[in-house]
């Protein structure tokens, strides 16, 4: 009932930042259709390593799509052609026998390519690190339930928190913009009670450190909301924008 | 002989914390910016307890393997948090979280760390709510509660099955807040590789640039664990591949000890094992367990048809349908806890009953809630794990019954930690899973998040002030110390000898002969003769490695088989302890269950009056045999008795 299939993978290989990267061809056969993307994967390297090669460098970590660590670029899209999934829940039944595919890692200037399919990520906390949270310190906070949050607004505020921090929204984007990113955390906070006291200076200093760290402009072209394995929507960037204005008016 | 202190403060349970804090002491101010801590691990305890220390003012060093603390493994925990809250006003308070959860743990926790434990829970939600924690609400805009195994309460609070993923972004951000504000000086893709002790106290680490392959140096007048399990010894867990015990070991291998490292926790709902080359396994959380319900067939022909593919589960009337859980447990039914049910799923499948091509699986089945609330209430509840599950499976649960099986979720066991949570090297602590304190020989589910926080949030920053108090006039010490060159010529010399194997086997071929080992012997059921065996295979299996394991690649640079490699060396001697506290516990208790002691109904059968101690295993150098001390376990409040949840 196993059914296996053979494939050709053209893979992007770079051995550093500077180093002029190139596609790599590889065959793999027999492959499970009911083995993971990543599982693939593994089987590549596990044959790289048998000839004393050096295996294909991917980030990776939980393998259940909640992680964000994995980033593979598939066939022209982040996280591969399924929808609403991350890489490592893409399975290979997803493709033919036969067919070839191309691997390349997150292409943004944001997110430099540290080795083959890996990334460098580090804007991601730094636009955090500029404002998204509730500045609370540990203890001297009031009981749970004191304030009454409506349920709409919850869900939707986790509609929003469901990101994962992929940055599958900036490899998407023809601009390598950041906002879908950085919209859902300034959402997710300005629709909660706790987080609307410093709503504006939280959106002014997170937009400001994404510019600053080189991301593009968004055109709303969609791509990132349907490339985002989390289905997080760009009403949430209309939302940042709001916020974004009032801020200025403020100032 | 050693002897073992856990320092439970004086006075009547309910007042040891609130007496262990009155009497404590503390570090003033101007004297917080003079103190370095160094927190090794971004996940749940270690996020908070390194927001936590900086928000106060000390200088705090974080540290993670990952690209970003964010990912942690901390962010897969799915179902919830428990809390002693009793909003749903079911009867819940601190003292019966504190009792579910001593006995819960089968009897093998202490009483004082368990009860703080239930005492913290509910701060731990108020400083989530106020962080912006997403957590699900009624319509009345109050919190919604669901019930996990072990409790006849709901006193678990989530945000969608992704509880976890919120909690840790909470820690996430209270943590870069700090980073913002230069508290925190975070290294991220370092890896703890040695730890330095000066004159017997911990006083830094050695650290491995993951990027570049640079060994570092760094100072702390206190070094604090929070690095996780050591799930994947198994090679197969639902752990994340780079989940590892390394930090752990080397603190074994300094002198911390190691508290029952046999104790490991077997998840009842994860998704069946489909293939040689699967790389791990995925949980599917216990909250479906509120609303799905596990049967079998109850006739070995329909069973048998189901494995052939001749026969679809919807098609099994009610009648031939054994609801077992329900059957053998009908006080607790589907919610017992995870031991439990996980055992009763392997009985069943190994009496001929399971089903799935394998038959190594049992079914999960949502049709009586589909129809008592409706496809979309099941979909609101439970929307993330029915798309993950068909994403792998290719099978729709709302039509179809999952399929399910027990498979490595969590390790109870860990360093030894006194009240503090410092193990019994000076100036170092240890929070969350790599401790061994607060889950017993079972831990319930939703009680991991909970302990993670509350060492990070509310523990530790209290009391390891009562340590740092006397380091007030200890100055930031040099890391030219021979100490330090000492340990860092180790290092060096440890991952010299690695790339100078070039054998011919892969990390993963290595540690996949680890897992069956690991999962044959050590696993669910265990056994005298198959315990002996495994410590024989791991002997054959660790000079295997040392002489047959292939490295690509050069130690400078990135190198993820190196990596793997220097993790693996450690899950072998790992995997060796946790044969050799198996062997030695001669009795069944939570998720350490031997065949030679059981009830005659089958159920774990504890011996309290030779075995109600803790495990502490102290190393003794490398080929020689760890030395065991017990620390007597008391109960002054709870009365041990066989768990019943019939």
């Amino acid at each position: 009932m196993e059914k296996n299939i053979n494939i050709k993978l053209k893979v992007w290989r770079q051995e550093g930042p500077k180093v002029k990267g190139r596609f790599e061809t590889y065959q793999v056969n027999n492959i499970s259709v009911d083995s993971s993307f990543l599982e693939m994967i593994d089987v590549l390297n596990e044959q790289i390593i048998t000839e004393g090669k050096e295996p294909v460098a991917f980030d990776h970590d939980c393998r259940e799509g909640i992680c964000g660590m994995c980033s593979m670029y598939i066939n022209g899209h982040p996280h591969g052609p399924d929808e609403d999934i991350t890489t490592c829940q893409l399975h290979m039944r997803k493709f033919k026998d036969g067919e070839t595919i191309t691997i390349e890692p997150w292409r943004s200037a944001g997110f430099p390519v540290i080795k083959d399919l890996i990334v460098n990520r580090k804007a991601f906390d730094q636009i955090i690190a500029a404002g998204g949270y509730v500045s609370v310190g540990t203890g001297g906070v009031p009981d749970a339930n004191a304030i009454a949050i409506p349920k709409e607004d919850a869900d939707e505020a986790m509609d929003a928190a469901s990101c994962i921090g992929c940055g599958a929204c900036v490899a998407a984007c023809k601009n390598g913009s950041a906002m879908l990113f950085v919209s859902a955390k300034v959402s997710q906070l300005s629709l909660l009670p706790q987080g609307k006291v410093e709503r504006a200076r939280r959106a002014r200093r997170m937009v400001a450190k994404m510019d600053e760290l080189g991301f593009g402009n968004c055109t709303n072209t969609g791509a990132c909301e349907v490339e985002c394995p989390k289905g997080v929507s760009i009403t949430n960037i209309a939302r940042m924008n709001r916020e974004y204005l009032m801020a200025k008016f403020k100032d | 002989m050693t002897k073992i202190d856990a320092k439970i403060p004086e006075g009547p349970l309910a007042q040891k914390w609130t007496n262990y804090k009155n009497n404590q002491k503390l570090v003033n101010p101007s004297n917080k910016r003079r103190i370095d801590v160094i927190v090794v691990g971004t996940g749940l305890a270690g996020a908070s307890a390194a927001a936590s220390m900086a928000e106060m003012g000390f200088k705090v060093k974080s540290f993670t393997i990952q690209d970003s603390p964010r990912r942690a493994h901390s962010i897969a925990a799915q179902g919830g948090i428990n809390a002693a809250k009793n909003y749903p006003n079911d009867g819940d308070s601190v003292y019966r979280l504190f009792y579910d959860t001593i006995k819960g743990g089968d009897y093998r926790a202490r009483e004082g760390n368990v009860y703080r434990l239930a005492e913290v829970s509910n701060s731990i939600i108020d400083q989530c709510v106020a962080q912006g924690v997403p957590f699900a609400r009624e319509y009345g805009g109050s919190l919604d509660n669901r019930s996990f195994g072990g409790a006849q309460v709901s006193r678990t609070f989530y945000a969608r099955g992704q509880t976890g993923q919120q909690l840790l972004l909470g820690a996430y951000q209270a943590l870069m807040r700090q980073v913002n504000e230069g508290n925190v000086d975070l290294h991220t893709r370092t890896e703890l590789v040695e730890i330095v002790k000066v004159d017997g106290k911990a006083r830094g680490i050695i650290t491995r640039d993951l990027v570049t392959g640079k060994l570092e140096r760094h100072f702390g007048h206190a070094v604090v664990l929070a690095t996780g399990g050591y799930g994947n010894t198994f090679f197969l867990s639902t752990n994340a591949m780079g989940s590892n015990s390394s930090a752990a070991w080397k603190a074994y291998q300094n002198g911390a000890f190691m508290a029952n490292p046999d104790y490991v926790q077997i998840h009842p709902t994860c998704i069946p094992v489909h293939g040689e080359f699967q790389s791990k396994l995925t949980l599917m959380s216990e909250s479906l367990r509120n609303d799905g319900r596990i049967w079998v067939p109850n006739k070995k022909e329909d069973a048998e048809a189901i494995r052939a593919g001749k026969l679809k589960p919807t098609a099994i009337a009610e009648e031939d349908r054994d609801y077992y859980l329900e059957r053998r447990y009908p006080a607790f039914g589907n919610l017992v806890p995870r031991d439990v049910a996980s055992r009763a799923a392997k009985e069943r499948c190994d009496a001929g009953y399971g089903v799935g091509a394998t038959g190594l699986a049992v079914y999960l089945d949502f049709k009586d809630a589909i129809e008592r609330l409706g496809k979309d209430a099941i979909k609101a509840r439970y929307g993330n794990l029915f798309q993950m599950y068909e994403k792998i499976v290719d099978e729709n649960p709302y039509e179809t019954p999952m399929m399910i099986y027990p498979a490595i979720h969590y390790t109870m066991g860990g360093l030894w930690v006194d009240y503090e949570l410092q193990t019994n090297i000076p100036g170092l602590f240890c929070l969350g899973e790599a401790n061994f304190s607060d889950h017993g020989a079972n831990r319930l589910g939703a009680s991991a998040l909970m302990q993670g926080l509350a060492d990070g949030y509310f523990v530790l920053p209290f009391t390891i002030q009562n340590y740092l108090a006397d380091d007030i006039r200890t100055p930031r010490m040099s890391t030219d110390l021979p100490e330090f060159e000492e340990k860092e010529n180790k290092v060096k010399e440890r991952f010299e000898k690695l790339m100078a194997i070039k054998g011919e086997r892969s990390v993963d071929h290595i540690h996949k002969d680890l897992g069956h080992v690991m999962w044959d012997f050590v696993g669910m059921a265990r056994n005298k003769e198959g315990l002996e065996k495994a410590l024989k295979r791991i002997v054959e299996i660790k000079k295997e490695f040392w002489t047959n394991v292939r490295i690509p690649g050069n130690v400078e640079g990135m190198n993820s088989e190196l990596e793997k490699a220097n993790r693996l060396a450690d899950f072998l001697e790992m995997g060796e302890l946790m044969a050799r506290d198996a062997l030695n516990r001669e009795e069944s208790c939570g998720g350490h269950f031997r065949e030679e002691y059981q009830t005659k109904e089958g159920e774990a059968l504890r011996r309290d009056d030779e075995f109600a101690y803790v495990s502490c295993w102290e190393y003794k150098g490398e080929d020689k045999e760890p030395v065991m001390h017990k620390e007597v376990l008391k109960f002054e409040y709870v009365e041990l008795k066989q768990r019943n949840y019939k």
